[in-house]
């Protein structure tokens, strides 16, 4: 299992070594003059010439390549020029919020996605089976940034219920989570349902029922456990849609994280955020998702990987 | 048709759903008489007709003045043309590709999947919004974007079946018949794959309204004074204490073509791949 987990922690560097390549071709490759991109409108022509000295934009690409690979490595991403401080930094300062932000979302995914599964699964073919479908097409239907915008509509403008822009306490978690995790909760309930479908016609469960255990541990000990494996890699490969979802739902909410950073950064076309965004968002998603692998092995012990 | 219906209601449904969106947005110009971006400040934010507005502006105007039912009908033509043209390229390339690192694995094959992971690495609205900035809202930079996001899912699951289909023992059969290359990637393994295509080029037609509606939403997809769902949206978000229609209108419309996407995709999946099933 180490030299699995080995293999898998390479494999995730060359990943991120070719995220790398990718940031560095949208941004310094694609547009005509990446020096002009990176400084502010206006900037006079000797600080042109000395970003493009710094950046060897005259060089041939590889070494380009190289020279931005150093920066990052050096935690040097450049100076937003909308804040006018290190664009690590900015983008640090706001990435506690979308995490806070898509976490709960996720707790919010998981518990409800799961027991909606589980519920329409035990309880095939009744109302609650049907409820369970009719929600999560809806939630896999409605956009997003709509769904928020009803929200508010409803318990900000209308109720009065809800803080709906902004985060000052808790309260303010509460309409963006809720935004925020309708999509990939449908998808988490659809999965845990057929997965869970799958596992109840085993010959184990048979046995588990007619030794008689109680419903409830057959359901939750037995099924549950080895329907997890496949709700467990959506779930991290939800994080990707959650952290894309914040930039949406951030914007919506006014949520003072990440996701609207980078919105904002574009409309100012402060490029070094949105490189560092981006960077930083595709390394939280790598990392994340070899947590989740190194986690089936915890939830199955029959996996043992060459 | 009578027991299809019965046996696919899914498909029905959601195929319904669709052809009328796209009847009322190819038969724009019939519907109304009125011009989508002509403001007309007397009607500013006029209710729709029934809560105290007119029929000449079933669904209300916005905060310009102009018909938001002319808007919601030329907005989704714009709309369903971008969705439609990227999953058609996503489809195109996502297949050939399959195909190809499929057919022919070794190198080709791992430069390809690597590259694959690699985008899938960055939320899709990121790069989309990262892409738009440097290359602009064109037609074609958002068709080209929207496809982006939409090609590694087809070319995965292409290159899994080919995987499977081409050590099968017809495929075999054709070779020793002197089958081209060609002609047995063309003509005995791509239509064997043929269902999870149309399956996922379905669903995927309903990502692409939401992504698409979420860049316009943004302000980074289809430019005002040119109507769009997720423009509207965006525009509606500022009058919702007093003009709640404005928002509401449009987030029908985009929900109505998801959801008939995702049912009609749901019913081809029962309908053609029952492993599927979930």
């Amino acid at each position: 299992m180490q030299a699995y987990l080995l293999r898998r922690i390479a494999q995730s560097g060359l990943t991120l070594i070719g995220m790398s390549v990718l940031v560095f071709v949208i941004l310094r490759v694609l547009p005509g003059d990446p020096a002009k991109m990176l400084l502010p409108e206006g900037a006079p022509q000797s600080a042109v010439d000395e970003l493009n000295r710094q950046l060897g934009l005259k060089e041939p690409l590889y070494v380009q390549y190289g020279i931005f690979l150093r920066s990052v490595f050096r935690g040097d991403f450049g100076q937003s020029f909308q804040y006018r401080a290190p664009a690590l930094l900015v983008v640090r300062e706001r990435l506690p919020a979308t995490l806070q932000l898509t976490l709960c979302a996720m707790v919010l995914t998981v518990a409800s996605g799961v027991t909606i599964g589980i519920v329409a699964a035990v309880r095939r073919g009744t109302r609650y089976d049907y409820a369970g479908t009719v929600l999560a097409v809806l939630g896999q239907s409605l956009p997003s940034f709509w769904l928020g915008i009803m929200m508010i509509l409803l318990f900000g403008v209308t109720l009065r219920w809800l803080p709906t822009s902004g985060f000052q306490n808790w309260t303010y978690l509460i309409l963006p989570s809720i935004t925020l995790a309708a999509y990939p909760t449908a998808l988490v309930a659809r999965l845990t349902r057929s997965s869970m479908l799958e596992i109840l016609n085993r010959d184990y469960i048979r046995t588990g029922r007619a030794k008689g255990l109680a419903e409830r541990a057959v359901v939750l000990r037995h099924a549950l456990r080895n329907a997890t494996i496949p709700v467990l890699t959506v779930i991290g490969l939800q994080i990707g849609t959650l952290l894309g979802g914040a930039v949406i739902t951030e914007s919506v909410f006014a949520w003072p994280g990440m996701g609207k950073l980078v919105v904002d950064a574009i409309y100012f076309r402060d490029f070094p955020v949105v490189q560092t965004v981006l960077i930083l968002s595709a390394t939280i998603f790598v990392l994340i998702n070899l947590l989740v692998d190194a986690l089936y092995t915890v939830v199955d012990p029959r996996i043992r990987y060459r | 048709m009578l027991a299809f219906a019965r046996r696919n209601p899914l498909v029905l449904v959601g195929g319904i759903i669709l052809l009328m969106v796209v009847l009322a947005s190819v038969c724009a110009p019939l519907l109304t008489p009125s011009d989508p971006v002509r403001p007309s400040f007397g009607q500013r934010l006029r209710a729709p007709w029934g809560l105290g507005g007119t029929s000449a502006r079933p669904l209300g105007a916005d905060n310009l003045g102009r018909d938001i039912y002319a808007r919601l009908l030329y907005g989704g033509r714009i709309s369903l043309v971008l969705a439609t043209s990227a999953v058609v390229l996503a489809t195109g390339v996502g297949v050939l590709v399959g195909l190809v690192a499929g057919y022919l694995g070794g190198r080709l094959d791992d430069l390809v999947m690597r590259l694959a992971d690699v985008q899938l690495t960055f939320p899709v609205i990121m790069l989309a919004i990262a892409i738009v900035a440097v290359v602009g809202t064109s037609p074609f930079a958002l068709v080209g974007v929207l496809a982006l996001s939409g090609w590694v899912l087809h070319a995965r699951t292409v290159r899994a079946n080919v995987l499977t289909i081409r050590h099968l023992e017809y495929v075999d059969a054709a070779w020793a018949l002197g089958a081209s290359q060609l002609r047995v990637v063309f003509r005995h393994v791509l239509p064997n794959t043929l269902a999870p295509i149309l399956v996922i080029a379905s669903s995927q037609f309903a990502t692409m309204v939401l992504l698409e509606s979420g860049l316009s939403f943004l302000g980074m997809g289809v430019q005002p004074p040119q109507p769009s769902w997720g423009g509207m949206l965006a525009e509606g978000r500022d009058y919702l204490s007093n003009a709640w229609w404005l928002a509401t209108v449009p987030g029908v419309a985009i929900s109505l073509v998801v959801l008939g996407a995702n049912l009609l995709g749901d019913g081809l999946r029962d309908l053609l791949d029952p492993h599927l099933r979930a």
